[in-house]
């Protein structure tokens, strides 16, 4: 997994709420046996017409907004359990999802492809929403050795579980660890009273 | 201790900190979707299965529900179907595919041959793995990087959920039923209302139900947000398990209920978060927008209160508007089927329905059985006789018009009264617009056309 610290970027704003993961990535795309290429069908049928063509008006098709963050609004990535939908936003290029609320898979599975779901109140989201919306320029830092992000004279700190936070720093993925404890994991087994 | 306490803390191999432990896992499902880049990360890491007997797989989201016997004629699909094969072959897992008579839904086929068990930990890369918590397990989805981390060391890194729990008391009206149940609680509750938390469904209503409909309940959990939902087992619970296929027998099986009977939140558990609803005020739902939250009960109008951007937009998709009612509403399809309702019983209800009827001729009807057992059985009681007669076809088993994946899809534009789980913009295909209710009401649209409020349509 890659490592995450410190991004400075603008944002790429979807004032949606409950955007679900058949949104990100719908099923159709589901088919691919390797975890590349998702990024091109991200919000896919938002993206596109269905012959095609580009829908003018989606924030994805126009140049203005850029960047590694996207700014969501409540309840993101509700729905199917996909970890195809964080595929997607990674190869996009989107490092942190900062939203009011994630459904609780999609964020599991964020973190464990190196993207940070930064939840912050409405409050502050609808804050990033204005100073974005004033001016698409604005850069946003996220610090995750800190827990803070910074929009213009904007300053909060967010909550991150800390054994997530090692792993996302350092790169770490769960597998490691579970891997580098067998001897637990097989004498749990021998200890169970009950078992099937 | 509440139930879900009981079973998290019987599994805890080791905690992290105070909110993550390592929880191992008893049984572990996976199909064609979401595994093949697990199974690639065990090859780079040059490890294999390390509880062989722990997994199982099954072909059900990509496959056709026509014509089962011959190749999938679309290629992506193909190919992913064989993929599942080559890894199930070259991994040694169980696989249930294409024409084994146990192939079906997932969450279909665990219950039905005796390997969804009270008291386990169960997990599927999907997210209506939910659905086993009906027989009193702790069962939810999860992400590809998960399905790699069970296949290596049978174990999870998991945050403990907040326990919550949803009461329903009374005695269910007449044409109400589960799949009313739930789409009700998630109306009142919202599409993010559980988030956080893994529910026990209680209360008279509840434990009334049979395990089908409790399952139905069950898989809809993850629609309100919450990780799983559970009931408590009991007799009805007892009784489904014994005998199948590879359920426990002798004196396992004592020793079982026995372990059982001990699964149930104590008088004194605490929950973070509790609800009670008297089965009284649910009539049968329909919902309107483009999330499982947005239900209402047929007689009532499409609210005009907190109409937001992203309802308006919803709204929009689904070319309707607000304080629009939805009887009498001309539909094109109706999908019968999915992890939430394709089981032997909505199928019975549904024949039951329509038996001596006709649909209306300008419907199409998908009935898709949940599993090769629903069908064999569906077959052998003439269910199949039934639904030919009535227009309907009984196809072969899948996830079909579920999810727009595989080659039932619903055409732009049209509406579908679907017993499914998940309304969302294109989930029956590009530009289908859902309309989610229980089988009946389903039966009922099929026949009349169009929606209709199932009450007046029953002796």
């Amino acid at each position: 997994m890659e490592k995450l610290n410190k991004i400075v970027s603008t944002a790429v704003p979807i004032p949606i709420e409950d955007i679900d993961t058949d949104q990100i990535i719908p099923a159709r795309f589901l088919k691919a046996v390797s975890k590349d290429g998702f990024g091109k069908n991200l919000f896919r049928d938002w993206r596109y017409h269905q012959d095609e063509r580009p829908v003018k008006d989606f924030i994805l098709n126009n140049d203005t907004y850029q960047g590694q963050i996207l700014v969501a609004g409540k309840n993101f990535g509700c729905g199917s359990s996909r970890e195809h939908a964080a595929w997607a936003l990674a190869d996009y290029g989107f490092k942190v999802v900062i939203s009011s609320f994630f459904a609780d898979i999609f964020r599991g599975n964020a973190l464990n492809n190196g993207i940070l779901p930064l939840q912050v109140s409405q409050d502050v989201l609808d804050q990033i929403f204005s100073l974005i919306e004033s001016d698409h320029q604005t850069l946003l830092e996220v610090n995750v050795a800190e827990q803070t992000l910074t929009a213009g004279n904007l300053k909060v700190s967010f909550e991150i579980d800390p054994y997530k936070k090692v792993c996302l720093i350092n790169g770490y993925d769960d597998i490691d660890f579970l891997l580098s404890i067998k001897d637990d994991i097989e004498t749990y087994e021998k200890s169970r009273v009950f078992t099937l | 201790m509440t139930l879900f306490e009981k079973i998290w803390n019987a599994h805890v191999v080791k905690s992290i900190d105070k909110n993550r432990d390592v929880v191992y896992i008893d049984k572990h499902l996976i199909h064609e979707v979401t595994s093949p880049q697990a199974f690639d990360g065990l090859r780079s890491r040059g490890i294999g299965i390390f509880r062989k007997d722990r997994i199982l797989a099954t072909a059900d989201h990509n496959v056709p529900t026509i014509n089962q016997h011959l190749p999938i004629q679309e290629p992506l699909s193909r190919l992913q179907v064989e993929k599942l094969h080559e890894n199930c072959k070259q991994f040694d897992v169980e696989l249930y595919g294409l024409g084994h008579q146990y192939q079906g839904i997932v969450h279909v086929i665990g219950p039905e041959l005796g390997i969804t068990l009270p008291g386990m930990t169960i997990v599927c890369g999907d997210s209506h793995t939910s659905t086993h918590g009906a027989f009193g397990n702790i069962a939810f989805g999860i992400g590809t990087s998960q399905v790699e981390q069970v296949m290596a060391t049978q174990c999870l890194i998991l945050e403990k959920s907040k326990t919550m729990r949803i009461n329903v008391e009374g005695t269910l009206g007449k044409g109400v039923g589960a799949k009313d149940i739930i789409l009700f609680i998630i109306s009142r509750l919202s599409a993010a209302g559980g988030t956080g938390y893994f529910v026990e469904y209680a209360g008279s209503a509840i434990r009334s139900l049979s395990m089908e409909a409790r399952m139905t309940i069950c898989n809809m959990s993850i629609e309100m947000g919450a990780r799983g939902g559970m009931i408590a087992p009991d007799e009805t619970t007892f009784e489904y398990i014994k005998g199948r296929k590879f359920a426990p027998s002798g004196e396992k099986w004592e020793a079982a209920v026995d372990y059982w009977k001990t699964l149930y939140s104590d008088n004194d558990a605490v929950f973070d978060a509790e609800f009670t609803y008297d089965a009284q005020d649910i009539t049968p739902m329909v919902t309107y927008g483009t999330n499982p939250g947005m239900g209402m009960g047929i007689s009532e109008h499409i609210p005009s209160e907190n109409t937001t951007e992203s309802t308006l937009k919803s709204l929009n998709y689904m070319g309707l508007h607000v304080g629009e009612t939805l009887a009498g509403k001309r539909i094109q399809n109706v999908f019968i089927g999915s992890c939430t309702n394709s089981r032997i019983e909505d199928l019975r209800q549904v024949a039951d329905y329509v038996k001596g009827k006709q649909k209306a001729p300008h419907v199409k009807v998908y009935i898709v059985p949940g599993s090769k057992q629903v069908e064999i059985q569906a077959k052998k009681e003439g269910l199949d006789k039934i639904f030919e007669a009535a227009g309907f076809e009984l196809r072969e088993p899948g996830c079909s018009a579920c999810l727009g994946m595989n080659e039932d899809k619903i055409p732009s534009g049209e509406y579908c009264v679907s017993t499914s789980n998940r309304n969302f913009e294109g989930r029956q295909g590009q530009g289908a617009r859902t309309i989610l209710t229980g089988p009946l009401m389903a039966a009922a649209a099929a026949i009349e056309g169009k929606i209709v409020d199932i009450r007046e349509y029953l002796n």
